[in-house]
């Protein structure tokens, strides 16, 4: 059966490791936070100036000074530090950042990505999506495999306006784990329980490279 | 040394039509509730705003679009406001979206006296028609120019009379880059205090940056997104 958003997310969150720095951008990624395993120790940066993000405040202690990049209102965790935007985006580009989880519409089988523009449809802004993508050792995608008109959101290349160019390492799909190569293509890595190698074949509109048996997700 | 003035629209006296503003603040956290109010009072017209976002429908500078003040809306997520989608789509506003990390570092670069800086934001992307790519140890980078802009306005926790100021949590964000580049630069506080009451150690920006200083008044501060968890 195709996963849901919080099995997607379940599943991104077995690639945080311990001592991670990690950036999660708005929707899936965000609940990547609620499966990060007890007793690893992960900080988590919001882009707006904060390391060590913490959970949604009890009701009633919400703090209009205190939000993460989605304007949520939310609390930190013992041992947060603030900054100003640019010291944010200075940590991103220089690397110090060890994973990125963010969303997309489209991944093209040489790694690009679109996520901010649909061209007369929706004008919103990349915010600091244009940041992460160009500097992120590691950027992970969790998207869905295919959008609402089920046409494929994998793609020998975009057709979006682009985000940025050659950077998506890996997307988690509610069908597949799938890794884009160095040298293009995407490669089956895993299948979604009860998710045949011919469903995601199938679902997958750029070079999609199987080899062998492939194995089923583990979640939980 | 004493910067301190009565209010904001004191410290926005000679705003005029057709400048470029800054305005700090991510979403509304940290918006200069006080300066826009008096933007509105004032009623100057056809500026160029450099901002994250552009507020919500009516609040922020969502309330200089309502009231067609703003010509042109430099930001890097607009997503909130639906008045501004309108404007922009009818080609009422003129818009220009960039990079949330090149909008920051081009604030700070206008405040550290550097003319440009390199990034690898939108390499490959629209964002890099008509600018110049530059390679570094085989990496493309873009060079974006520093921000020149008449007035900066700026939200603060505390300050004091000299204008230096501390900021509180996440309503930091731009404020502090912004502070830095304006040719004039107003800073709003929570709390205004003497000098030498702030411990120099915690001042997040120093006061040669600020030009003037007010206690602001009324704070709303409007939440965006409330969200919280039950208590178990």
């Amino acid at each position: 059966m195709a996963l849901d958003k919080n099995g997607i997310a379940k599943r991104i969150a077995r690639e945080v490791k311990d001592g991670y720095y990690v950036n999660l951008g708005i929707g899936i990624p965000t609940l990547v936070a609620n499966y990060i395993p007890q007793g690893m120790n992960v900080v988590l940066q919001s882009e707006n100036g904060l390391l060590g993000m913490g959970p949604f405040p009890f009701e009633g202690e919400e703090d209009p000074d205190l939000i993460n990049a989605g304007k949520q209102t939310i609390t930190t965790v013992p041992g947060s530090a603030f900054f100003d935007s640019a010291m944010s985006f200075g940590m991103i580009r220089a690397g110090k950042v060890d994973l990125t989880i963010l969303g997309a519409m489209e991944v093209s089988e040489t790694g690009d990505i679109a996520n901010w523009k649909i061209p007369g449809k929706m004008v919103k802004g990349m915010g600091g999506a244009m940041d992460l993508v160009a500097a992120a050792k590691n950027i992970i995608v969790a998207m869905q495999h295919v959008n609402k008109a089920g046409e494929s959101k994998l793609l020998p290349q975009c057709s979006l306006p682009l985000t940025g160019i050659r950077c998506v390492k890996r997307i988690v799909t509610e069908l597949a784990v799938v890794d884009v190569l160095p040298s293009g293509g995407f490669k089956l890595i895993e299948r979604a329980p009860g998710i045949s190698t011919q469903e995601v074949i199938n679902a997958t509109a750029g070079r999609l490279i199987v080899e062998g048996e492939i194995p089923e997700m583990v979640i939980e | 040394m004493n910067k301190v003035v009565a209010n904001a629209e004191e410290a926005i006296r000679d705003m005029r039509d057709n400048m470029t503003i800054m305005v700090g603040g991510f979403g509304l956290c940290g918006i200069p509730e006080n300066a826009i109010s008096a933007m509105v009072k004032k009623g100057v017209r056809g500026l160029t705003c450099i901002s994250n976002n552009a507020g919500v429908d009516d609040f922020g500078l969502g309330l200089l679009l309502q009231s067609k003040q703003i010509k042109k809306m430099i930001a890097s997520y607009v997503g909130e406001n639906a008045e501004f989608e309108r404007q922009m789509l009818s080609g009422e506003l003129e818009v220009d979206l960039i990079p949330q990390g090149t909008l920051a570092t081009r604030c700070l670069a206008s405040g550290y006296g550097m003319p440009a800086i390199f990034t690898a934001a939108g390499v490959g992307t629209e964002v890099a028609i008509g600018k110049e790519v530059r390679n570094f140890n085989g990496k493309d980078y873009l060079m974006e120019m520093a921000f020149d802009a008449e007035f900066a306005l700026v939200k603060a926790w505390k300050g004091d009379t000299h204008g230096n100021l501390i900021f509180h949590e996440t309503a930091r964000n731009f404020n502090p880059l912004m502070a830095m580049a304006g040719k004039i630069t107003v800073a709003e506080v929570e709390e205004l205090v003497p000098a030498g009451e702030l411990d120099p150690n915690m001042i997040h920006t120093p006061g040669i940056y600020v030009h003037r200083i007010f206690k602001g008044e009324n704070y709303e501060k409007r939440i965006e997104q409330r969200t919280v968890r039950k208590r178990s």
